[in-house]
């Protein structure tokens, strides 16, 4: 019999913030335990929350990006359970009135098209981190009050190949949008899996099962693909799957049962009374929908018609907010027929320092000025293209001005015919050899002789003007 | 000076005619504690090295020229309020040597007014019940009568104030934990509205119904002292931007031509004859005064304590809930894991009322019983507050008895916790609404017992409770 995959994901997303959700602690990465801590994330005795307005911004604006509608009243709620992680031992979330509701992810499949969509996003924040020594374990609690976004998608993921595609597409869209680095290795995006199955034909779902708190994208697939194995096989061999909560080890690679259930917790949801509920206005949502960015796929079309690139050059820059910033920018202090050229320069010589260096474009010294400029120096033969090609890493690397540099070193391309066609006279007159080659029909003597005459003027000759000026030579 | 007899108007006048310094004042209050204290118990710590150096403080400060009516006062507080380098025990055992790393807020408005951290004072176990009698360290006596409750949970600041071991006190307010106590003791409490003073740094109990508020030996006290507490806080999001108005301005008032409502819910069989008598009394003066006397109806006030003790007991069992041993606290001596170390902390740290509190409010909350117990009762809290707004419509304020008895002895009520519940009737409509309210003596009972009238005023009417507290005050002289 053949089974079909129903696959859920609640994806709990880091914001970026510069202070915790309900206190101004910092939320600096790597510092050491327990030293950005205050009363309130502390839980401490009589100590409040302060809801951040910054994290309330940053979660309207993914609402916003993915098409949810903006809960205008929403509120806060206490999820009680007792944990070390949690310092009060009740984490705030939001239960009943989360702030954005609907929306939808769009992802391509090999059928095409499919739009996978988002029940709601909340609010909450982050619980400590554990860290355990054999005969004790200690408590960070840096980590906690971190501001988390929950992304919770309807189940409309059919493999675990369409997962990785939603979650792909969610992480571009938060990272484009500013909302988070989507960093994974610092834990920045991680997930819940509900897996379920059932038989083909069959339109009620399957025994669901949840695997929790997975932080890289090879680990969700992974442990998906276990999951839907381990299902189908028990109920192959005429198994009953239990309703419960698994964890994935890596080290394993098996999902391992945590609780069923019978035993799941009893979270005692119910209004937070220490927070108000958060009020927004049609005006400051209209604002904040008002700074949105284009989105990847919008832009790509738009680049394409504004700067004539083709749809690859166009889909690559627009995969990276920052690259394509820089490209726009670029191209549009150059002529307008020079797109393609700009294009070509970001994609081959941008991006090989980019990947050579291992830096973003943003933490270069080159700027959208410096390229236009020597893009424009280019192609109006001021300098020639290898100078241009030469002059690039530097640009790159300490900054400054093409323009500069050209008139500094005296690189401007030697267009002045009376000085070349010297040149070209000491070339014919030192190989009467290729000459005579060339007379007897061998045409491409002709190259070698703009090769020597390029050596003669130290590379700064204008290829083109050599080779109409030896081929007029070698005619006589 | 007659220590016993000042407030903190007249200490204040002392103080600015170099009657005497706050280092002499501040010495006078901790003689008298040291003194008096032994019998009543009102205060749990006092430190007295502390208190002289912010008394020398502030008559350093006078001598550069500064001058307000706290400056240089000593102050008693309630040990549920946060004050830096400080216990802060809330008379329970899970806070056992605790030392409070931050100020409350209105501790640092104090203090940043001058006034000087007196003592820390008695009160139940968590601010959970109404005889002081659930502390775990010690048993506050009723001044006027050693063998009584002083009231709670608030009953060492009311017993310091009466027993004149304070000038003033603050105390908090969950279901009438500042005018039960003023009321047995005889003296001036007034719970603020919900959301006009801070509750940072103050330890939760129920966060949607607690306030801080003043326990005065006047009514001119409360109105300087809430005058210092009040108004919006950055660290407290319940804070109302409500401008804060000049309490001490609408004293003068007077009670012509004001209406005074009279809740008939208020007025029934159960409350001692004793007491109804002052209450009665009392209402007769203000209509000679020329108040207009009006029958008022509040038809949910019988459900006000069912929903009380549903909601605050909610709230508290999350809000008691990080006392888990892991942090600060109790930590008990040898667990076998970290839920062993929770049940253990917990079972030895807190004491018997807390935990049936914690247990009730736990099941309220509980999935299949929510909407049965804390969904309805939110209901009919929203009812109550509409019965609230409905009233003030027709009159200005409310006239009631604060109790329905006077302070009863001790041990008497210990037994039937239902009992002592029925005994906040009248206080916790008060909290639910949201509303202000003032207790101010009215009377003594045969047994030489204080009798409290309670004022009860709309949401942010604090002027005019205090203008009716201060008009009757004056009939009394």
């Amino acid at each position: 019999m053949k089974y079909l995959t129903t696959i859920g994901l609640e994806t709990h997303v880091q914001l970026k913030t510069a202070t915790k959700m309900f206190c101004s602690c910092s939320l600096k990465f790597g510092e050491e335990p327990n030293t950005n801590i205050c009363p309130v994330c502390l839980g401490y005795p009589g100590a409040l929350p302060l809801a951040n307005r910054e994290a309330i911004k940053l979660t309207v604006l993914s609402g916003l990006m993915l098409g949810c509608t903006i809960n205008k009243h929403s509120t806060f709620d206490r999820k009680n359970y007792f944990y070390p992680d949690m310092a009060k031992d009740y984490q705030i979330t939001q239960n009943t009135h989360p702030l954005c509701l609907g929306g939808g992810v769009t992802i391509q499949t090999p059928n095409g098209p499919k739009l996978i969509r988002i029940n709601h996003i909340h609010l909450e924040e982050d619980a400590a981190k554990i860290n355990h020594y054999g005969q004790f374990s200690g408590v960070d609690y840096n980590r906690g009050g971190t501001p988390l976004m929950e992304i919770v998608s309807e189940p409309d993921l059919s493999s675990q190949d369409e997962a990785m595609a939603y979650l792909q597409a969610l992480k571009q869209i938060l990272v484009y949008t500013g909302v988070s680095d989507c960093n994974l290795e610092e834990g920045n995006m991680r997930s819940d899996v509900n897996v379920s199955i059932r038989p083909e034909g069959q339109t009620t779902l399957g025994t669901k099962v949840e695997i929790k708190n997975m932080n890289t994208f090879k680990g969700i697939y992974a442990a998906a693909t276990y999951e839907i194995a381990r299902q189908t096989y028990a109920l192959t061999h005429g198994k009953v799957l239990v309703q419960e909560t698994r964890r994935w080890d890596p080290d394993a690679n098996e999902t391992q049962s945590m609780r069923s259930k019978e035993n799941a917790h009893d979270y005692r949801y119910f209004p937070e009374p220490d927070l108000v509920p958060i009020a927004l206005s049609d005006e400051q949502i209209a604002e904040w929908r008002s700074s949105l960015p284009e989105l990847p796929s919008a832009r790509r079309i738009r680049m394409m018609e504004e700067y004539g690139i083709p749809e690859y050059d166009a889909g690559v820059l627009a995969d990276a907010r920052e690259n394509a910033d820089f490209f726009e920018a670029t191209a549009r202090l150059c002529d307008k027929q020079l797109g393609k050229i700009v294009s070509n320069w970001f994609m081959v010589e941008v991006m090989r320092l980019l990947s050579e260096t291992g830096k973003a474009i943003g933490a270069c010294a080159l700027t959208p000025a410096a390229l236009a400029e020597l893009v424009t120096l280019a192609d109006q033969r001021v300098i020639n293209g290898p100078t241009a090609k030469e002059l690039l890493p530097e640009l790159f690397e300490k900054g400054g001005m093409p323009k500069t540099l050209v008139e500094a070193r005296g690189l401007g391309q030697v267009s002045d015919t009376t000085a070349l066609e010297a040149f070209v006279q000491q070339a014919i007159a030192s190989n009467p050899k290729s000459v005579e080659d060339y007379k007897a029909g061998k045409k491409a003597a002709a190259g070698y002789f703009v090769g020597q005459v390029m050596k003669l003027s130290k590379g700064k000759a204008d290829p083109k003007l050599v080779g109409e000026l030896v081929a007029r030579a070698l005619e006589q | 000076m007659n220590i016993e007899n000042l407030t903190i108007c007249t200490a204040a006048e002392g103080l600015r005619k170099r009657a005497f310094s706050s280092v002499e004042l501040t010495q006078g209050i901790l003689d008298a504690i040291q003194q008096k204290d032994g019998p009543i118990n009102a205060y749990l710590t006092v430190d007295a090295e502390g208190a002289l150096k912010q008394a020398a403080a502030a008559d350093a400060a006078r001598s550069a020229g500064l001058d307000n009516d706290l400056l240089g006062i000593p102050i008693a507080i309630k040990d549920i309020i946060n004050v830096e380098g400080q216990p802060c025990t809330c008379a329970s055992k899970m806070l056992e040597g605790y030392v409070s790393p931050y100020d409350a807020t209105v501790a640092a408005r104090l203090r940043s007014a001058g006034a000087v951290f007196a003592g820390r004072t008695n009160m139940d176990e968590f601010a959970m019940g109404s005889s002081t009698e659930n502390s775990a360290f010690k048993q506050t006596c009723n001044p006027h009568d050693l063998s009584r409750v002083p009231g709670g949970s608030s009953g060492g600041s009311a017993a310091a104030v009466a027993a004149g071991t304070a000038l003033a006190a603050l105390g908090t307010d969950t279901g009438g934990s500042i005018r039960q106590p003023a009321s047995f003791c005889g003296c001036v409490g007034l719970k603020p509205s919900y959301g006009r003073v801070s509750r940072y740094g103050v330890t939760a109990y129920a966060s949607s119904l607690d306030q801080v508020g003043p326990m005065t030996k006047t009514v001119e006290d409360a109105a300087i002292l809430l005058q210092a507490l009040a108004g919006v806080d950055a660290h407290d999001g319940t804070t109302s931007p409500v401008e804060v108005p000049d309490y001490r301005a609408a004293l003068a008032g007077g009670l012509k031509g004001l209406r005074i409502g009279l809740p008939k819910e208020y007025f029934i069989e159960g409350t001692d004859p004793e007491v109804m008598v002052h209450i009665r009394k009392a209402i007769d003066d203000c209509a000679k005064a020329g108040a207009e006397i009006v029958d008022i109806s509040l038809p949910h006030t019988e459900y006000a304590t069912a929903v009380y003790y549903i909601i605050a007991t909610a709230e508290a069992s999350a809000n008691l809930a990080r006392f888990d041993g892991v942090r600060y606290g109790h930590r008990t001596a040898a667990p076998e894991s970290v839920f062993d170390l929770y049940a253990k902390s917990r079972a030895e740290g807190f004491g018997t009322e807390v935990k049936r509190r914690i247990i009730l409010g736990t099941y309220v909350l509980s999935s299949g019983y929510y909407d049965a117990y804390y969904g309805r009762a939110q209901k009919a809290r929203t009812l109550i507050r509409q019965d609230f707004t409905n009233a003030f419509k027709q009159c200005d304020v409310l006239l009631t008895p604060v109790a329905p008895t006077a302070a009863y002895k001790r041990g008497e009520a210990t037994d039937d916790p239902l009992k002592m519940y029925l005994g906040d009737i009248f206080t916790v409509p008060a909290n639910l609404g949201g509303l202000c309210a003032l207790s101010v003596p009215c009377g003594m009972t045969h047994d030489r017992l204080p009798v409290g009238l309670q004022i009860l005023g709309p949401a942010f009417g604090e002027t005019m409770l205090l203008r009716v507290g201060a008009a009757y005050e004056r009939l009394r002289v």
